[in-house]
């Protein structure tokens, strides 16, 4: 068998749902959340550079650059806030980030 | 183009970068001169207006920067309304015992993100601006670090700000695998004579996630939340001008590069418009606290602004440009006025402390009935204009519905308005207010002499120019 362009975008696809899904039906930590995005991110990379080699153009790589770029200080910033929340909190349970509602 | 080209299309952008760095620095040696910070700040982003309204026109770096008249109409309002977010802020987080200079800095690089946005002419670089612009707006929302409903705020804003970049990426992608570029005009090239499915389908993921960012129903689930738990200044910050440019973005994405798609896309604006009018007209009818209240009503407000740009013409787009402009000086206004007050030092955001607010601070009470009025889109205060011209431009379009739904959408969504009226003006004190700050009562009462009647004169510049930014994004 030939692993061609729409196995990447399947493989990519999957990923994708799985990070969506785990944001929303995740009930327990904060953590899992923030591992979701970034599984969202590498599912769009793989996106990506499978675009770029299939269509012969950097163009897609050079994307997958700054994605991960980005991904990285969306990581640190996301974490800092998180370590906000703690201090003020004592726990980072999804379920305890309800104090607004309606 | 020669380099030195591209860079000069790109002054704007590199004043804020560069300058921001340099008040980092400056700001982590000398930490007592918050303030100064803080001037530097708004000196920079008066610079950049300059240099924006100023500059030469153009594409650069292989057209992943454009700069136009829409590009410059939209960097001078984005900085100036982020320049009267600094002075408004500062003193505010002093008075709280938050002393730090990161305040100004990261307005600073919100506003370069926002720049970005606006000038994008690929969507590398439109990825780049937005990422920029919510990491500095997620840090400014948690900004409060003591106040737990400030973090959780902060929280919320990240995940949910996350996943809506993670949409817009996957968008990204596909439509550069199925149109075989990155840059808007090549999209465009490709989407002329009817678009691959796989392009348009990319093209949906991009729209969800920029209606994330301008919180349009029904991806809005953010916004009361966010706003209620952020600081008051930084809301009155981050529900402007990231508003108007996540708008002229999603303006130029879709004419400059989907213009031969305008079909499909033309149907899903309405429906996003639509439903913002009707989610933040009805839910907002059961609010209790101002800040979520307000939530609710730029939900609404931004329904209307994608209803002018679902006419897919010139006009369209003007009237979208007038609108948000009108709308962003409304919700500023508002909100430093929210900022100014207090009651025994703590802030006052529900209905009932509003009540008897006529006889303890008359010069607030005022302004704020002037941006609720506004808001309503009474006549003759300034969000009658908007509403006029985005209901003109959909009627001229052939889209009635949309504009007579949205009619009653601002019907009902008066009940609200008024009802806060009616507690500030009838109902009786609780207790008496402290004196309001100074710079935040100036920028409320200024903002609201805009309002009306400073509004009749304005929009003698305003809408030639917006007129202007709309045929730069090409559409008849």
């Amino acid at each position: 068998m030939i692993i061609g362009l729409a196995h990447y975008l399947a493989v990519a696809a999957i990923l994708f749902t799985i990070g969506v899904f785990g944001i929303f039906v995740n009930r327990k930590n904060i953590i899992v959340i923030l591992m979701s995005i970034e599984l969202i991110l590498l599912a769009v990379n793989i996106n990506l550079v499978a675009f770029s080699a299939y269509l012969g153009n950097v163009t897609g790589q050079i994307f997958a650059m700054f994605v991960l770029t980005v991904a990285a200080a969306e990581a640190a910033v996301g974490l800092a806030i998180l370590v906000t929340f703690f201090r003020n909190r004592g726990d980072i349970a999804v379920d305890d980030a309800s104090m607004m509602k309606g | 183009m020669t380099f030195s080209a591209d860079l000069g299309l790109a002054y704007p952008e590199l004043i804020l970068a560069i300058g921001a760095l340099v008040l980092l620095v400056a700001g982590a040696f000398a930490p007592k001169a918050a303030r100064l910070v803080g001037w530097g700040g708004v000196l920079l982003l008066a610079a950049a207006a300059f240099q924006a309204a100023t500059g030469p026109f153009g594409r650069g770096f292989s057209g992943g920067i454009i700069a136009d008249d829409a590009s410059a109409f939209a960097q001078v309002a984005i900085f100036v309304a982020s320049a009267i977010a600094i002075p408004l802020g500062q003193p505010w987080f002093e008075r709280r015992g938050v002393h730090n200079f990161e305040f100004p800095v990261l307005i600073v690089l919100a506003a370069l993100g926002m720049g970005m946005m606006v000038a994008a002419g690929d969507l590398i670089s439109l990825y780049v601006g937005v990422e920029l612009h919510s990491l500095a707006l997620y840090v400014l929302a948690a900004m409060h670090r003591d106040n737990a409903k400030a973090s959780e705020a902060g929280l919320k804003y990240f995940v949910l700000g996350a996943l809506s970049s993670g949409l817009l990426l996957y968008g990204a992608s596909l439509v550069y695998g199925f149109a075989g570029s990155t840059l808007f005009i090549d999209i465009a090239a490709a989407v002329h004579n009817g678009a691959h499915t796989g392009v348009l389908f990319g093209l949906v993921f991009l729209m969800c996630g920029l209606a994330f960012k301008v919180s349009a129903a029904p991806f809005h689930m953010w916004t009361p939340d966010v706003y209620e738990g952020a600081p008051t200044p930084v809301v009155a910050f981050f529900a402007a001008a990231p508003k108007l440019a996540a708008m002229v973005l999603f303006a130029r994405l879709l004419a400059q590069g989907f213009g031969g798609a305008i079909v499909q896309w033309q149907q899903v604006l309405v429906v996003l418009g639509l439903m913002s009018v009707g989610v933040g007209a009805f839910a907002g009818l059961a609010q209790q606290n101002l800040k979520r209240l307000w939530a609710y009503s730029s939900i609404a407000n931004v329904g209307y602004a994608i209803i002018g740009l679902s006419a897919g013409t010139a006009e369209g787009v003007q009237s979208m440009l007038i609108f948000m402009i009108l709308y962003m000086i409304d919700v500023t206004g508002f909100f430093a006025c929210l900022a100014a007050l207090s009651r025994q030092g703590k802030s006052m955001e529900s209905f009932e402390d509003m009540a008897g607010l006529f006889k303890e601070q008359p010069g607030i009470a005022l302004a704020m009935t002037a941006f609720s009025l506004s808001a309503l889109g009474l006549p003759p205060f300034s969000g009658f204009w908007g509403k006029y011209f985005v209901f003109k431009a959909a009627v001229g379009a052939g889209l009635p519905v949309a504009a007579v739904l949205g009619l009653v959408g601002s019907v009902v969504a008066a009940v609200y308005y008024l009802r806060l009226l009616k507690v500030m003006w009838l109902d009786a004190a609780e207790g008496k207010t402290d004196a309001p700050p100074i710079e935040a009562r100036a920028i409320g009462v200024g903002l609201a002499l805009f309002s009306f009647p400073l509004v009749l004169a304005a929009l003698i510049w305003i809408y030639p120019a917006a007129g202007r930014a709309a045929h730069a994004f090409g559409l008849s």
